[in-house]
This record gives structure tokens, C-alpha cells and sequence, in this order.
């Protein structure tokens, strides 16, 4: 009886179980078949979810929970488009992936086959390293690289187009356990006269502030982080990504900064002397109009990505390395300038400038998030979709661990929320809370078919205001409330809609029944459960730095006068 | 009075590059995204470089001339060495480079005008690598702006013209 032979599409299988892969999210197609032939003879689950991009927003939302990479599995032409987003939304936050995609057989390719794309040439822009693989011994070698570029240095999504004839044909090529990347290095500990010089500077400063990023997170740096503001009696700011990496609930921590950050974090900011960005790229939603910040002060630039370095800001030294291992090479040469003028500014800010919302006049997403807060949400993952309940979200949900939040920050993905946290649920077993728009909540509800299916514990709370409320407030303040295109007219009922995929449902109308329904959902950890917070429709989220503004110009309350439309981007 | 306003300046990288599919579109991609121009581009194999060891890799060298002001270069250069196949990515301008490109000029050669084109031609040590009854087309190797000059002489002739963009090699064991 002649020997069964290993296929292309078994040892890519293989090749993902020798990295201690668990789970594949995908949706089948014609041209992935054999792949997909191959899962049924593998431990690795797989995840049949009901769009592609819901598969690629799990797999991020697994590989943001656990720093793994998330692995994604669809087929050829429409159904790896439908990836586009999902890889631009884990490049933009540098999120380590691998998206497989069955491709037409490689004598068909760029002659118009049935569901063929040119998807690698449609993702140059959206990835950071995609391969087309034309012969099958390239397989292991392939894999191994794909899934090192994908989880070192600056993670990122890897993609890898795969014919079908190659995937069902025989592939016999060991397996690899080294990769020869000769482009390609991976930064570790900083320079010491770099180190030197930022320490220098660090010692001096009487009114630092630690901003903290994403890249924090992905390294683990919060308790190194935590030591230097200690040291240096330095306060901590964190930008949307950052939330987790130092707990929020520290006595020395001001919040998230930036657009919609709080205004004691901003104030820090804009009059401190000296600012260390940890893990973060100086985004424009953080620093609004270039020319205005930060202008006096000394900056300095931690980052494992050398090309960030000089592109928005010019710092006065640059350190490209790992940002726990930068901190950690710091800590004991810096020495402490004196800074008790500094927190009486900041204290005084804190007491001027606190975060409030309305109390009287109906449901608000803000009381519905900080009761989330209070009652347990501190010891969930919380995930968010995009829009005034992300900024609130962000504001009253206090992260206090790593990895504990999860928001589409970069490319601002709507439909991420829901999907990222099934990830979540999937990956580590948490209690998770999505807090969606009934915008962002359409746009992948389907996958609440999954949801149900895999028995997550996920938590969605729907924040419903009938409208696209970051759009009908840009409308509202910068478009003498001309609103165009934000009303969501025709919205379900969500909670017969849940229902009718078999997940419970509570709505939540008024502020009383807040704690009542948030305690029954918190209790609830046998599948998904919805609650849906009708709450009052025309609402804003302040304080706000307009795009392309300073932080003279921030708000914390509607103005009387008129705006100018903003100048920054979106 | 017009006032001239200066070009900005040209900037000639040398990459060193993994010959593997897709390297040459991801290149250019750095310059459109960002609305970056391309002057001119080659690229071409090169032996296994002594730096990178006996793997059969194939590699190739990739030289592109570009404008752009400093700070807009430094990103292009580190934007280039994000790439994952790109190994090595170095501005050689204002540096010790020699610099070579080939252009070939096809010029309308009436009798009359005949001996005024190959003059040129001798003078910029140009060679005539066709010669036609009624056009001659010309051959001329050297640096930029040598090749600038002869063509705009010539330019009162000139049907077709084609330039092979620049190349350039770092001088004695400097790193191209």
C-alpha cells in the first residue's frame, strides 16, 4: 500500500501546531480546501465565524490579550479582501497575525480565474511582510519566517497567499527552525550614550511626564515604568493603547491624554519640561497642532521602530530598543530633581478639571461605563468599537492590567469591538465587556452566531443613541449641527435580535436599572449576554482638542461662540 | 522678473536588496505613499555579497534617484529599511561616488547636418551604434550632468531618447 503522502496544506497545519497554535479563525472557500481538509486531523480548533472580517478582529483581539499571534484562515478572492481591514487595523496597532489565503492554482494566476485577486498586490500597503508561496518546498521555510517577522520587533500582520495546487499537492521539505533574514534586525537595548544623555536630561527635569503607548503593553514595561515615575517623582500619562501598561488607579497616574483625554493629563502636558515617550509614536489625535506642542520642552523618544524617530517630532535623543529593557537600563541612572511645585499645578489642575457628566436628564453612556468600572469591569477585559463610547470608555473604565484593553486605536476600525473580544474570551478565559455603538455593533453583529456557538463569556454592551454620535457631534460643534449622514434610522431590536441567535438580552432605559442589569450580566459567564443602554441621543464627549489644535484650545463644555472647522487630519 | 526658485535637490540612494518577487513594487510603494518622486530607478543581480553568507540567496542592487529636502530623505531611507527585503538602504549624496548613466539619442541626420551631430558625438566621447541614411543614433556613457549637456546640444536633432538612469559605486572599499 504506497505511503500517504504529507500535502502542502497538512504542513502548513503542521507547521502552525510546531508554534503552539490553538485556534484558527476562518471561513471556507473552494481554494483553501485542502487546508482546511487538513484541520480536521489537527488539534488546533477551528473557529468557523460568519465573515472574514470578523475573523481577522478575533485573531487581533487573541493576539492583543495574549501577545501571541491571532491566525486567520480564508480563501481566495472575496474572502481575502475581506481581510483588508482587518490587516490594516493590526498594522496601524502593530498586532502580530498571520492570514492565510487559499489562492487560484498557480498555472491560473493573473489570468482572471474564478475568485482569484492579486492579494498580495492589494496588500503591499496593509501588511508587514507577505509571501506568495509558488512552490511547495518554500512551505516550512515560509511559515517559520512568516510567523518570526509577525511576532518580533514591531509586531505586526504577516500574510500568505496559498494555490491550491500547491496546498494539495505533496510537500515532503523538512521542517525549519532557524530564519535567514539578512534585512531585517531586531532592536534589544539601547545605545549607552544615548542612555546617558536621556538620563542627564531625565535628572534635571523639575515637571517630567511619562507618556506611555502601545508599545509598553506589547513589552511589559508598566512595573518598570512605575519605578522610574517613581524615581523621578513623574507623573503618567497614557495614550487609548496604552491603557493596562501601568494601572490606572495609581495616585501618580492623570489618565488618558489627547483628544478626548482628560484635562489635568493635557494641562501636564502642555506645561511640563521635559516629556519621555514610551512605546508611543506621538499620534496626532496626541499632540494636535505640531508647531504648539510640547514647544519648551525636552523630549525624549523610546521605540523598538527606528523609523518613528523624527517623523512627527524631533527629540533631543532618540533610544530604539525594547521599551521594558530601555526603562529597565534607566532606572539607575537617573537621580531625582525636586518636584513638589510640579504636583500642587497638577493637583490644582485635578481639582479645576475633573471628568463629569450630566447627572438629571436622562440614561447617559458615561454613568452606564463608570458603574461598568465600579462593579467588577476592573477585573474584565474590556474591549471597545469606535466613537463617543470608545472616548467614554476609555475615560470612566479604569485598565489596572496589561492586556485588559483592547481598541481599534490607529485605523479607528468600526465592527472591531465585538469580534476582538470573542478573541479575548476565546484566549484567556476572561470575563470580557465589549462596550459597541449601535453603529459599530451592525457591522459585525453576525458574529453572534459564533459567539453563541463558542460559549464565550463575552459581556456586549450596546450604547445605543440611535445616531453615529462622534460624527453628529463633529456635526453639531464644527457644521452648525448640519447632520448628514449620522442618523441611524431603522436599528433592530437588539434585544430580539439576540435573541433570535439564542443569547440573552436585558435593556437598560433608566438610570436605576443601571447597577440591577450590569450585575446580572457580570454574574452571567456561561456565553454571551447583551445589554442594550438606550441612552440620551444627542450627547458629547469632553474635554475635546479639535483636530489640528493646541491645548490652549481644548474644551470641557459646549462653547457659546461659533467654531472654526478643524485643520487636522479627520 | 521671474524668479527662480530652486529644484529640490536630487538624491541618489543605493539599496542593497533580496531578489525575491515583490521587492520592486514594495520600494516604490515607500515613494507613492507618501507622494515622494522617483527620478530614476535600476536595478539589476549582484554576486552574493561577502557580508551575508553562502545561503543561495540572490540579491540585487537597486540605485534610485529621488528629490526630496533632508528630513524628508532621513524617512525615505529609514522607510526603505523597514522593508523586510530591503538589507541595506544608503544615500551616497554629496559623498566620494563615482556615477555612470548611458543614454541613446536618435537624431535626424540630413547630409548637411551630419557632421555637426558626430562633432558632438566626439567631443562627449559619444559612439555611433547606428548610422542610416537618414538618421544616426548616438551612445553616450558617463556622469549625469555630462549627459545633460550633450543631450541639450543635441537637442535641436533628437527623434527619440532614451536614459538608462544612474548608477553609482562608493569609491576605494567604501560600502555602496
Amino acid at each position: 500500500m504506497a505511503e500517504k503522502k504529507t500535502t502542502g496544506g497538512e504542513k502548513v497545519i503542521q507547521c502552525l501546531e510546531r508554534e503552539g497554535v490553538d485556534v484558527i479563525y476562518g471561513y471556507s472557500g473552494g481554494a483553501a480546501m485542502p487546508i482546511f481538509d487538513a484541520l480536521i486531523d489537527s488539534k488546533i480548533k477551528l473557529v468557523l465565524v460568519r465573515h472574514e472580517q470578523g475573523a481577522t478582529h478575533m485573531a487581533d483581539g487573541y493576539a492583543r490579550a495574549t501577545g501571541k499571534p491571532g491566525v486567520v484562515l480564508v480563501t481566495s478572492g472575496p474572502g481575502a479582501t475581506n481581510t483588508v481591514t482587518g490587516l490594516l487595523t493590526a498594522l496601524m496597532d502593530s498586532v502580530p497575525m498571520i492570514v492565510l489565503c487559499g489562492q487560484t492554482i498557480t498555472p491560473m494566476l493573473g489570468k482572471d480565474a474564478f475568485q482569484e485577486a492579486d492579494v498580495t498586490g492589494i496588500t503591499y500597503p496593509v501588511v508587514k511582510h507577505s509571501y506568495l508561496v509558488k512552490n511547495a518546498a518554500d512551505i516550512p521555510r515560509v511559515m517559520k519566517e512568516a510567523w518570526y517577522i509577525a511576532t518580533t520587533g514591531r509586531p505586526g500582520p504577516v500574510l500568505i497567499d496559498l494555490p491550491k495546487d500547491i496546498t494539495q499537492g505533496p510537500c515532503d521539505a523538512p521542517f525549519v527552525d532557524t530564519v535567514d533574514l539578512p534585512g531585517y534586525h531586531i532592536p534589544g537595548r539601547a545605545d549607552p550614550e544615548g542612555l546617558k544623555k536621556a538620563a542627564a536630561y531625565l535628572s534635571k527635569a523639575k515637571k517630567p511626564v511619562l507618556y506611555v503607548g502601545h508599545g509598553a503593553v506589547i513589552s511589559n514595561a508598566g512595573r518598570a515604568i512605575m519605578q522610574l515615575a517613581e524615581k523621578l517623582g513623574a507623573p503618567i500619562v497614557n495614550t487609548l493603547l496604552g491603557k493596562g501598561a501601568c494601572a490606572e488607579d495609581s495616585p501618580n497616574h492623570l489618565g488618558m491624554l489627547g483628544m478626548h483625554g482628560t484635562a489635568y493629563a493635557n494641562k501636564a502636558v502642555a506645561y511640563c519640561d521635559l516629556i519621555i515617550a514610551i512605546g508611543a509614536r506621538w499620534d496626532d489625535r496626541i499632540t494636535g497642532k505640531l508647531s504648539e506642542f510640547c514647544t519648551d520642552a525636552i523630549k525624549l523618544h523610546i521605540d523598538i521602530d527606528p523609523a518613528e524617530f523624527n517623523k512627527i517630532v524631533r527629540p533631543h535623543v532618540s533610544l530604539c530598543g525594547d521599551a521594558r529593557l530601555v526603562v529597565e537600563d534607566l532606572i539607575p541612572l537617573v537621580t531625582k530633581a525636586d518636584t513638589t511645585e510640579w504636583w500642587k499645578e497638577i493637583t490644582a489642575w485635578r481639582k479645576q478639571y475633573p471628568l463629569k457628566y450630566p447627572k438629571k436628564g436622562g440614561l447617559r453612556a458615561q454613568h452606564v461605563l463608570d458603574r461598568l468600572d465600579k462593579l467588577g469591569g476592573r477585573e474584565c477585559i474590556v474591549t471597545t468599537d469606535v466613537g463617543q463610547h470608545q472616548m467614554w470608555a476609555a475615560q470612566f473604565c479604569l485598565t489596572t492590567k496589561n492586556r485588559h484593553w483592547i481598541s481599534s486605536g490607529g485605523a479607528g476600525t468600526m465592527g472591531f469591538g465585538f469580534p476582538s473580544a470573542i478573541g479575548a474570551a476565546m484566549a484567556t478565559g476572561k470575563p470580557t465587556w465589549c462596550v459597541v455603538g449601535d453603529g459599530g455593533f451592525q457591522m459585525t453583529l453576525c458574529e453572534l452566531a459564533t459567539a453563541a456557538l463558542q460559549k464565550v463569556p463575552v459581556k456586549i454592551l450596546v450604547i445605543n443613541n440611535r445616531y453615529l454620535g462622534m460624527i453628529r457631534q463633529w456635526q453639531e460643534l464644527f457644521f452648525d449641527n448640519r447632520k448628514s449622514g449620522c442618523d441611524l434610522e431603522g436599528n433592530p431590536d437588539f434585544i430580539k435580535l439576540a435573541e433570535a441567535y439564542g443569547v440573552k438580552a436585558k435593556r437598560i432605559k433608566r438610570s436605576a436599572d443601571v447597577d440591577k442589569v450590569m450585575k446580572w450580566a457580570m454574574a452571567y459567564n456561561d456565553g454571551p449576554v447583551l445589554v442594550e443602554a438606550e441612552v440620551v441621543q444627542e450627547d458629547n464627549v469632553f474635554p475635546m482638542i479639535p483636530a489640528g489644535a493646541a491645548v490652549k484650545d481644548m474644551i470641557v463644555e459646549k462653547p457659546k461662540y461659533r467654531m472654526e472647522k478643524p485643520t487636522g487630519s479627520t | 522678473m521671474t524668479i527662480a526658485i530652486a529644484a529640490p535637490p536630487l538624491h541618489t540612494i543605493s539599496l542593497l536588496v533580496r531578489n525575491k518577487p515583490g521587492v520592486l513594487v514594495r520600494t516604490a510603494l515607500v515613494f507613492s505613499r507618501r507622494g515622494y518622486n522617483i527620478e530614476s530607478l535600476v536595478v539589476s543581480p549582484v554576486a552574493a555579497d561577502q557580508h551575508h553568507g553562502p545561503s543561495g540567496e540572490t540579491f540585487s542592487r537597486m540605485t534610485i534617484t529621488c528629490s526630496g529636502d533632508p528630513v524628508t530623505l532621513e524617512q525615505i531611507i529609514k522607510q526603505l529599511e523597514k522593508l523586510i527585503d530591503v538589507v541595506t538602504a544608503i544615500d551616497h549624496t554629496g559623498q566620494a561616488v563615482i556615477e555612470s548613466e548611458i543614454t541613446l539619442a536618435k537624431c535626424r541626420a540630413a547630409l548637411q547636418d551630419r557632421t555637426a551631430i558626430l562633432q558632438i558625438a566626439e567631443n562627449f566621447k559619444a559612439k555611433v551604434v547606428d548610422y542610416g541614411a537618414d538618421s544616426v543614433i548616438l551612445r553616450c556613457a558617463g556622469e549625469s550632468e555630462k549627459i545633460d549637456a550633450f543631450l541639450t546640444l543635441l537637442k535641436p536633432w533628437i527623434i527619440e531618447l532614451v536614459r538608462s538612469g544612474k548608477v553609482l559605486m562608493a569609491r576605494g572599499l567604501a560600502d555602496t
